[in-house]
């Protein structure tokens, strides 16, 4: 996908106005009190002074976020045009706060949206503030992997089917291991039933700026699409881009945004969308298909050790995994007797290296523009250092197993109703009023009005003992669950 | 006129050297290189502005990290030198007649090529049959070896830039399995005085005791290096440095040296109080 006008996009409006901001020396008696850094020196020693003279407020040079009329309107204009959309808004609180725009802006309360349960809990979040009923959609499963997968065109037309009301159908593309959906069937299958189609892409901003990649969410003629620029495409963490396209209205997803987003944008984030965006509209291709061929790489090696699977394109099914994103490094670590987790952690411990995730049978490690081939050895060469340091029989070892989740009551219903705390043990058959999932990578193994289950209070404990990180619940520990008061 | 060559040893430290005249510069893929002509230390490489050799001193960093591993394993065959694309530990290796082959793995070509052109001195002994040069990271190419060598030297830049890979637990771990079973293996080790190389020198010496049974750290005076007080790394799967240290043998081979002898040998591993604190402190268990 590589249609933009290459000539505007070397324009970085944003930019330029900070910069002729900068040059104006303006007194500032306004917010933020810190004034260009000044009131807090040792805030501007960390951080650079540079930064804080750009940490500004909105002002008719600078435009504002809520409203845009000027440079941020053409900055949001020149990012729709290198995105192929009919209009880019600008996000500063995160791809959630993009992906609960989309869902608030087609769903009001009591109307259904089709969805794969494995999404990010940004999504079910969306449920839960709009009223809106989910619809669960099997995601397809990778048993070998252990791995959840894309949604089949099949189920979602069993869905659509069994739901002629829904207004929406949302999809998760890619999912964090980079498993795309056939998103073009599936968005054509959905308009063909006048429902609309939303399009997680947070792991997607680099199908953009390549022709080698996966579909993206514009080019399948989706409706809107969450893309989180901070991952793949370099700008600071929590800024990102919401997508609309087909007429969805503009003034109205504004005042849908509006709702939850903060009037004090940041410009530190504003602009470092506009400076990325540019970046990638220029560079964009050339620095993919370095991505791509490094994590082929490392691909490779991993795979020469042996015990590993670093797996890529080789999965596509045509169905459930319909594309592969090849710049995603994901392994499986079963083989040699270690949770995914486990290995990520002795990373991290033992040889000072950060990756994005481990989970039960896999670890992911995020390749970007920023990394360096020497460094990619580093991550091979421990790798083949744990195998032969800790390779234990994989005897004993749990799979990760999709569990159908058992939804008795809507989020936002469940969430709001009277509940009380229990033991997680003595949970099992009572129905949740809150989330636990294990963070990273955010997908909930209970939503709030899911069904605790033997099975989902197994995989919990087992994911506790072999270290997973769990959060969603009061409970700060996860030893108590809140669910929902009976009688 | 007068035209000096600075190092920054520290913040607040430089060290300067007055040059003749600049012979080369050049940037590779990884690092700028240049070669200087000195007055008082003759020809002298350096990486990124940092000192690699000079001419005057660089027989007592190239014979400390030679002699003092071959002669506790006189035996040696097969060699392998990570870094080093000077030739100068190559040069000191050719030495011993028993060697069969010497790998020499050095990540930037240009370094070889700069060295071989401008200093013959430690580059001359390159082309000796037993030798062959590998331009590959240093960590990619020990990962593929299993129970092949009887030595390694890793005659490393610094921890920073394209020679870090070369510090980390990985690489340790690999070349302790890349090792044969008596093997052993030699790093140089930076410096313990000033703070900066100093925790760099603990954060080595920690993942070097943590991957072999045997760790003891030996020292040398080096004049053009930081404080001048620099460290190796002798590390072993089997051997000791100086109880399996037979001196004698090494004299029969009668091989000349200018800073080397078998007292220097185990008097090089007798390390000052300070240096011993540092590395107790990261040694499990004591």
């Amino acid at each position: 996908m590589l249609k933009m006008n290459r000539f505007s996009q070397e324009k970085a409006p944003i930019l330029e106005a900070l910069n002729r901001y900068k040059a104006m020396r303006v007194v500032p008696f306004d917010v933020p009190g810190h004034k260009r850094g000044k009131g807090n020196r040792e805030l501007t020693e960390f951080l650079g002074a540079q930064c804080l003279t750009v940490d500004v407020n909105s002002m008719k040079p600078l435009d504002n976020l809520c409203h845009p009329v000027s440079v941020i309107k053409e900055a949001e204009e020149l990012a729709a045009d290198a995105f192929g959309a009919e209009h880019a808004f600008f996000m500063v609180n995160g791809t959630t706060s993009a992906v609960q725009s989309m869902v608030m802006s087609v769903c009001k309360c009591g109307e259904k949206i089709i969805m794969p349960r494995n999404v990010h809990r940004s999504a079910i979040n969306a449920l839960i503030l709009s009223g809106a009923v989910p619809v669960y959609v099997n995601p397809g499963m990778d048993r070998e992997l252990g791995i959840s997968l894309g949604m089949s065109l099949a189920d979602v037309e069993l869905a659509i089917k069994e739901n002629p009301d829904a207004k929406a159908v949302l999809v998760n593309n890619p999912t964090y291991y980079g498993v795309c959906s056939n998103l073009k069937a599936i968005t054509d299958l959905a308009h063909r039933h006048q429902m609309r189609v939303l399009v997680d892409e947070a792991h997607g901003t680099h199908f953009y700026f390549s022709e080698d990649l996966p579909m993206t969410a514009m080019e399948a003629g989706a409706d809107m699409a969450a893309v989180s620029m901070h991952k793949s495409g370099g700008s600071l963490t929590q800024s990102s881009l919401l997508l609309i396209n087909n007429g969805v209205s503009e003034g109205y997803v504004r005042q849908i945004i509006n709702l939850t987003q903060t009037t004090s944008g940041s410009y530190l984030l504003i602009s470092s969308l506009d400076i990325s965006r540019r970046n990638l509209a220029l560079h964009g291709k050339q620095i993919f298909h370095k991505v791509s061929a490094m994590a082929e790489y490392a691909r490779t090696e991993i795979n020469k050790i042996g015990g590993y699977y670093a797996f890529s394109k080789e999965r596509v099914n045509g169905s459930t995994i319909f594309d592969f994103d090849v710049t995603k490094l994901s392994v499986h670590t079963l083989d040699i007797g270690l949770a995914g987790i486990e290995v990520y952690d002795l990373l991290r411990d033992e040889y000072d290296i950060q990756i994005e995730f481990g989970d039960i049978g896999n670890i992911l490690a995020y390749i970007s523009i920023g990394d360096r081939i020497l460094d990619l050895e580093r991550l091979v060469s421990s790798l083949s250092e744990i195998k032969r340091r800790y390779a234990k029989d994989k005897a004993g070892m749990l799979s990760q197993e999709y569990i159908r989740p058992q939804v008795e009551l809507a989020p936002q219903d469940a969430f709001y109703a009277e509940s009380e705390s229990l033991p997680l043990e003595e949970s099992s058959g009572r129905i949740c009023s809150e989330f636990v999932m294990c963070y990273p990578p955010g997908i909930p193994i209970l939503a709030p009005g899911e069904k605790v289950t033997d099975e989902i209070l197994e995989y919990i404990h087992y994911a506790k003992k072999k270290g997973c990180f769990l959060t969603g619940t009061q409970d700060s520990q996860v030893n108590r669950i809140q669910v929902i008061r009976e009688g | 006129m007068e035209l000096w060559f600075t190092e920054k040893h520290t913040e607040h430290v430089k060290f300067s050297i007055q040059v003749d005249k600049q012979l080369y510069s050049g940037q590779s893929e990884f690092q700028r290189i240049d070669i200087f002509d000195s007055p008082e230390f003759g020809k002298f490489l350096t990486l990124d502005g940092y000192m690699m050799l000079t001419e005057k001193d660089e027989f007592i960093y190239h014979e400390m990290i030679v002699h003092v591993p071959m002669a506790v394993h006189p035996l040696a065959k097969r060699v392998l030198v990570i870094g080093g694309g000077d030739g100068g530990a190559v040069r000191e290796l050719t030495r011993y007649l028993g060697i069969e082959r010497i790998d020499l793995v050095e990540i930037d070509r240009q370094v070889v090529d700069v060295c071989r052109k401008y200093l013959p001195q430690t580059a001359g002994r390159l082309d000796d049959p037993r030798v062959s040069i590998h331009y590959e990271d240093g960590l990619k190419f020990v990962r593929a070896e299993e129970n092949v060598y009887d030595l390694i030297i890793v005659d490393s830049t610094d921890p920073f830039g394209p020679g870090e890979g070369l510090f980390t637990k990985e690489f340790y771990g690999n070349c302790f399995k890349a090792l044969k079973e008596d093997g052993l293996m030699v790093n140089q080790q930076e410096s313990p005085f000033y703070p900066v190389d100093a925790i760099a020198m603990q954060r080595a010496h920690k993942r070097i005791v943590d991957s072999f049974p045997v760790s003891r750290v030996y020292q040398a005076h080096i004049p053009t290096y930081p404080s001048g007080h620099w460290l190796f790394g002798f590390a072993s799967k089997k051997y000791h440095p100086t109880e399996d240290f037979d001196a004698s043998a090494w004299m029969k081979l009668g091989l000349k040296t200018r800073y080397y002898n078998p007292k220097i040998h185990i008097g090089a591993f007798a390390l000052p109080n300070y240096v011993k604190t540092l590395l107790e402190e990261v040694e499990p268990g004591r």
